[in-house]
């Protein structure tokens, strides 16, 4: 029992900071570079962002093993996963709507283009593509979530500097953000072979 | 009348590689960009398989535009789109095992690119097939030509070879193929961009006066 939580642990770890989806896996760059320049739109943006993940690799995956497999068509699991992510974003983008609407009108954009992100399609992907189990799909998703809103808030706090600097003109903007998400990725390869799965 | 059309298929072709580049104009769709660019062979195998769905969106939806209601319209460009890029999958894990094994996730991934839903909403839904496909073909050749861009600096400098044949005989600069160097390698060339742009733009406006 307990080796099981510590390969869990292990799994959420590996996830966040080793196979970091936006540093090592570079997925989610769109997003990443579009709501990491405020810190507060960073914050909002990563929890909308880990709930959707984890609702999304917990539906993806009971409907992969007990339909997609039995059925002998997962060839069709791009296409099926979109759609329930759709659903999913559709869903939270209404509840979010009555429950915060001022969180709803600074994230509307992007709660619209998390159904376009490739992270959220990325995840029930990974899932079905190494088998876990659904405890494990779920420990995956959790872990990916917070590797992104870490990157997300590394990013906005360092932005945020950033405005202030004096940047070479041809630079400014989108140009120096890769450039300081290089080097920050460069950080993140010393965490690689922290764990070994 | 047919010359103005020409005109007009020229620019729209040309309005996707230049003007409304997506990578490094428009900044969608990073992530294979970034991901699977540390060799030429991959990037165009990538860029390849964007245009080729990119193109076969744009005439699907041309072709159904008056059929869609609009209240469920992006639901029905998704479909066709996560059809188009299964057919794509599938075909790059029958004829190239190789590279398919490399950026199969990211192949999987083209459903999720702003740019095409863009395309397909912006411009495939709106306009008769013709103009949809080069509309597709001008993007799709945009992208291609961004990732060949970043492929071929980033294999040449990082591995000083290029399609996998040694060119330069040296120690290379590792860094270019790790992760990180696919970070810097698009801020610099975007960079580049930029300031090329502001040249030619001042330029411009220099002689016009």
């Amino acid at each position: 029992m307990s080796s099981e939580f510590t390969k869990l642990f292990e799994l959420i770890i590996s996830a966040s900071l080793i196979n970091n989806f936006v540093f090592t896996r570079f997925l989610g760059l769109c997003i990443f570079f579009g709501v990491s320049k405020k810190m507060e739109t960073a914050v909002g943006m990563s929890i909308t962002f880990t709930a959707v993940m984890m609702v999304s690799a917990a539906i993806s995956w009971v409907v992969f093993t007990q339909l997609l497999v039995p059925l002998q068509i997962t060839f069709l699991e791009i296409i099926v996963f979109i759609g329930i992510i759709a659903g999913l974003v559709q869903l939270s983008d209404t509840i979010m709507r009555k429950v915060s609407p001022g969180l709803y009108y600074k994230l509307g954009i992007y709660l619209a283009l998390i159904s376009t992100n490739c992270i959220i399609l990325a995840v029930p992907l990974i899932n079905a593509g190494e088998k876990y189990t659904f405890i494990q799909s779920l420990a995956f998703g959790l872990g990916s979530g917070l590797g992104f809103a870490l990157a997300l808030i590394i990013m906005a706090s360092i932005r945020e500097k950033l405005e202030l600097a004096d940047v070479p003109a041809p630079f400014r903007g989108l140009p120096m953000a890769f450039v300081v998400t290089g080097l920050i990725a460069l950080a993140f390869t010393g965490f690689s072979g922290l764990i070994t799965l | 009348m047919s010359s103005h059309n020409n005109t007009n298929l020229k620019e729209l072709f040309l309005n996707g590689i230049v003007k409304e580049n997506t990578i490094f104009k428009l900044a969608l769709s990073l992530c294979p960009s970034i991901a699977v660019t540390n060799n030429l062979k991959n990037g165009v195998f990538m860029g390849f398989a964007v245009l080729f769905v990119q193109v076969m969106v744009n005439l699907t939806i041309s072709l159904m535009r008056n059929f869609i209601q609009p209240k469920v319209r992006l639901p029905i460009f998704m479909l066709v789109i996560s059809g188009w890029v299964t057919v794509t999958q599938l075909m790059m894990a029958a004829f190239v095992p190789d590279v398919y094994g490399k950026v199969g996730l990211y192949i999987a991934l083209i459903v999720a690119f702003a740019s095409i839903l863009a395309r397909a909403e912006m411009f495939a839904s709106k306009n008769s097939v013709v103009p949809s496909i080069v509309d597709g073909l001008g993007m799709g050749v945009g992208f291609l030509f961004a990732l060949t861009v970043i492929s071929f600096f980033r294999e040449l400098v990082g591995k000083g070879s290029l399609w996998g044949n040694v060119i330069v005989d040296t120690k290379p600069l590792l860094i270019m193929i790790l992760p990180a160097g696919g970070f810097f390698a698009v801020g610099i060339l975007m960079a580049l961009f930029n300031w090329i742009n502001t040249r030619y733009a001042a330029k411009g406006a220099h002689a016009s006066h």
